[in-house]
């Protein structure tokens, strides 16, 4: 789940200012970006700033070219090497294996095993037979917890980034004791609402039976349909402190002119929330909710350790799924085609939503 | 309970913004509710696993009690009887340091090259990294296992389940993260300063490690504790890519549920022990990681 956490990070990352490259199409050497002010920290009295060209290390004129046009690339090498070994090839490997028949047989010496042609996708995508239905409904379970996790997530964590946004007593220990489920292991967190969960033994069912009195009898929470709401309270409580941690270091930005300013027109506490507060917090939540999305969406760990290898009908996340169909009967042209068809989905939407929030945003602003 | 401006440094600026007397008595009032509700919520399930950590096994068995009526260490001590716990924790620690090291110094230098050169193909690089980062683990797994398992068979090594192997799976997700921070990080550090440096005569390796290495200190440890963090935690490559001598904590702790009884008590104790590190850790740098994670994504 922590995986995505990045992702996050990543869109918004100021990235080296785009379309630089593009409008040097011809021009092969690579160029050290420029400082944006010219001049240069003031050099000391009698040690005057070389221009560049005076560099000790210049050799021929051509050699130092080759030389700095090859620079970032020797720079990359390490990462281009390792991101070609553990994410392009797999990814290929990934697209033909959704070709292949590959039972358990071939596993082990995978290059024998038979074409299949889209077969594996159509009995992926054939809604009648067995196999799809299972993955229909296994991801329409994905899409309805997804809605519910991020959504809840998001509220809880703007609410309480709002709250806390101005000074009291014990601050600093609330924040840190929202952060602690994040920084948790999964597993160990899991592990604990599982006992929480228990029917026998659990926390929860002595709490809604025994002292509310709440329902005739233990309900069970791990199986059956229960599972659903169990699996959602697992995954809020575990994400609702990342979109607070987030939110809380965007209203740090907010300028407090903004609310000075507004005060002294007499807007009350609400009203500056509503008008300052949450419009100051659109860019962050463009990102947040994506990335929210797509963690909550491909959540495997928590479905794992909370109901093992093969969760309940009304609980089987579609990563889990996916895992599921490979390696509890060991079909992994199936998992595959059903792995290549999710990243479809997942790309699918991700562009979409840009698109669609990009536009908004633009129009908002115009 | 009057509001005392004892905040954060980090939070000066909210503090300044109203004086404590202007809150609105129902802000005040929604303010208290709605915090003890989540702090509730929060730490329910902690206070659980601490209680349930020190109670006898009888007493985790049976209903659940929210006082326990004897505290015991002795599951702290079972704990590393009951399962190899020691060698899960080595593992641990092994795959996910390695993993972090190797992802972060790939980083600095990626990073480098990224955020203070332009260079055909810049783009095609940044943007695959990002997607990667963003792609199911699941898409991953799957390749992987079946390229360990008959890379190993071709060459006689005994890649599947290895811990080298485990590392390299970590990387996918530990290095673009690392990338992706960093590249964020060192862009926010004005391009004047190791400039100067070169224009001193530092070849740009000099710029790099002796001007903007220094500057991005915090960013790097964000990075490292954010690496190290989502390492430790993960499951799905674990469940995987793993054998009874390379097994690490996330799988490792099933092992205190046998057929017929799960020993709670022992996995809360266990729970609790390898979160310790990683919480504390998170909790002490804190700052940094919100300055690292502020500095690549919010801004």
């Amino acid at each position: 789940m922590t995986r995505a956490v990045t992702a996050d990070s990543a869109p918004r990352t100021p990235a080296p200012p785009a379309g630089d490259t593009a409008r040097r199409p011809t021009r092969a050497a690579a160029d050290r970006i420029p400082a944006p002010a010219p001049e240069h920290p003031p050099a000391g009295p009698g040690r005057p700033a070389p221009p560049r060209a005076k560099r000790p290390a210049a050799g021929s004129p051509l050699r130092d070219r080759v030389r700095s046009a090859g620079l970032p690339y020797l720079l990359l090498l390490p990462a281009l090497a390792l991101e070609l070994l553990i994410h392009l090839v797999p990814m290929a490997t990934g697209i033909v294996m959704a070709f292949k028949d590959l039972t358990q047989e071939y596993i082990s010496d995978w290059s024998a095993a038979p074409w299949a042609g889209p077969d594996n996708f159509r009995v992926a995508v054939d809604f009648d037979a067995p196999v799809g239905e299972a993955l229909l409904r296994s991801f329409a379970v994905t899409c309805g917890f997804t809605v519910l996790a991020v959504g809840l997530s998001w509220l809880l964590g703007v609410t309480a980034a709002i709250l806390m946004q101005d000074a009291f007593r014990g601050r600093g220990l609330l924040r840190a004791l929202f952060l602690t489920p994040y920084a948790l292991p999964v597993y160990a967190a899991v592990i604990t609402w599982s006992f929480l969960l228990q029917h026998d033994n659990g926390l929860l069912n002595h709490v809604l039976h025994d002292q509310l009195g709440l329902t005739d009898s233990k309900p069970f929470w791990l199986v059956g349909d229960n599972s659903f709401v169990a699996l959602l309270l697992v995954a809020v409580w575990r994400t609702w402190p990342f979109a607070f941690l987030l939110l809380t270091a965007a209203l740090q930005n907010v300028s407090a002119d903004l609310y000075e300013a507004s005060a002294l027109d007499g807007a009350g506490m609400w009203r500056q929330i509503r008008h300052i507060t949450l419009p100051a917090l659109r860019p962050v939540n463009q990102v947040l909710v994506l990335v929210l999305f797509l963690w909550t969406f491909n959540d495997f760990n928590v479905p794992f350790v909370l109901f093992g290898k093969s969760a309940p009908q009304s609980a089987d996340l579609v990563s889990l799924h996916i895992y599921q169909s490979s390696f509890v009967t060991w079909d992994f042209g199936a998992g595959a085609a059903m792995s290549v068809l999710l990243l479809l989905f997942l790309l699918l939407v991700t562009a979409g939503y840009l698109l669609l929030t990009n536009r908004g945003r633009g129009a908002a602003d115009a | 309970m009057p509001d005392t401006a004892t905040a954060h440094e980090a939070s000066a600026a909210a503090a300044r913004r109203r004086s404590p007397t202007a809150l609105p008595r129902s802000f005040v009032w929604t303010r208290r509710i709605v915090l003890t509700l989540l702090a509730v919520f929060t730490a329910t399930p902690l206070y659980v696993m601490v209680s349930s950590s020190l109670k006898p096994l009888e007493e985790v068995s049976g209903a659940f009690r929210w006082i326990p009526s004897e505290l015991t260490l002795e599951p702290y001590r079972d704990i590393w009887r009951t399962v190899p716990l020691g060698r899960y924790f080595l593992n641990s620690l092994i795959v996910s340091a390695s993993a972090t090291a190797c992802s972060v110094v790939v980083a600095v230098f990626a990073a480098y090259a990224v955020s203070r050169y332009r260079f055909r193909g810049r783009q095609v690089f940044t943007v695959t990294v990002l997607s990667t980062q963003m792609f199911p683990g699941i898409l991953f797994l799957l390749p992987l296992f079946l390229l360990f398992v008959n890379v190993g068979n071709a060459t006689g090594l005994a890649l599947y389940g290895s811990r080298g192997a485990l590392i390299l799976t970590y990387m996918t997700f530990t290095l673009p993260l690392s990338v992706w921070m960093l590249a964020g990080y060192f862009a926010s550090i004005p391009r004047d300063l190791d400039e100067a440096a070169l224009v001193d005569g530092c070849g740009p390796l000099g710029a790099l490690f002796r001007v903007l290495v220094p500057a991005a200190v915090p960013g790097i440890i964000a990075v490292t504790v954010y690496s190290f963090m989502t390492a430790w935690g993960e499951v799905l490559f674990a469940s995987v890519m793993t054998n009874d001598a390379t097994r690490t904590l996330s799988i490792g702790l099933q092992g205190y549920a046998t057929q017929t009884e799960v020993y709670w008590n022992q996995v809360m104790a266990a729970s609790l022990v390898v979160s310790v590190p990683v919480v504390a850790g998170f909790l002490l740098l804190q700052r940094y990681l919100v300055a690292g994670l502020t500095a690549g994504a919010v801004k």
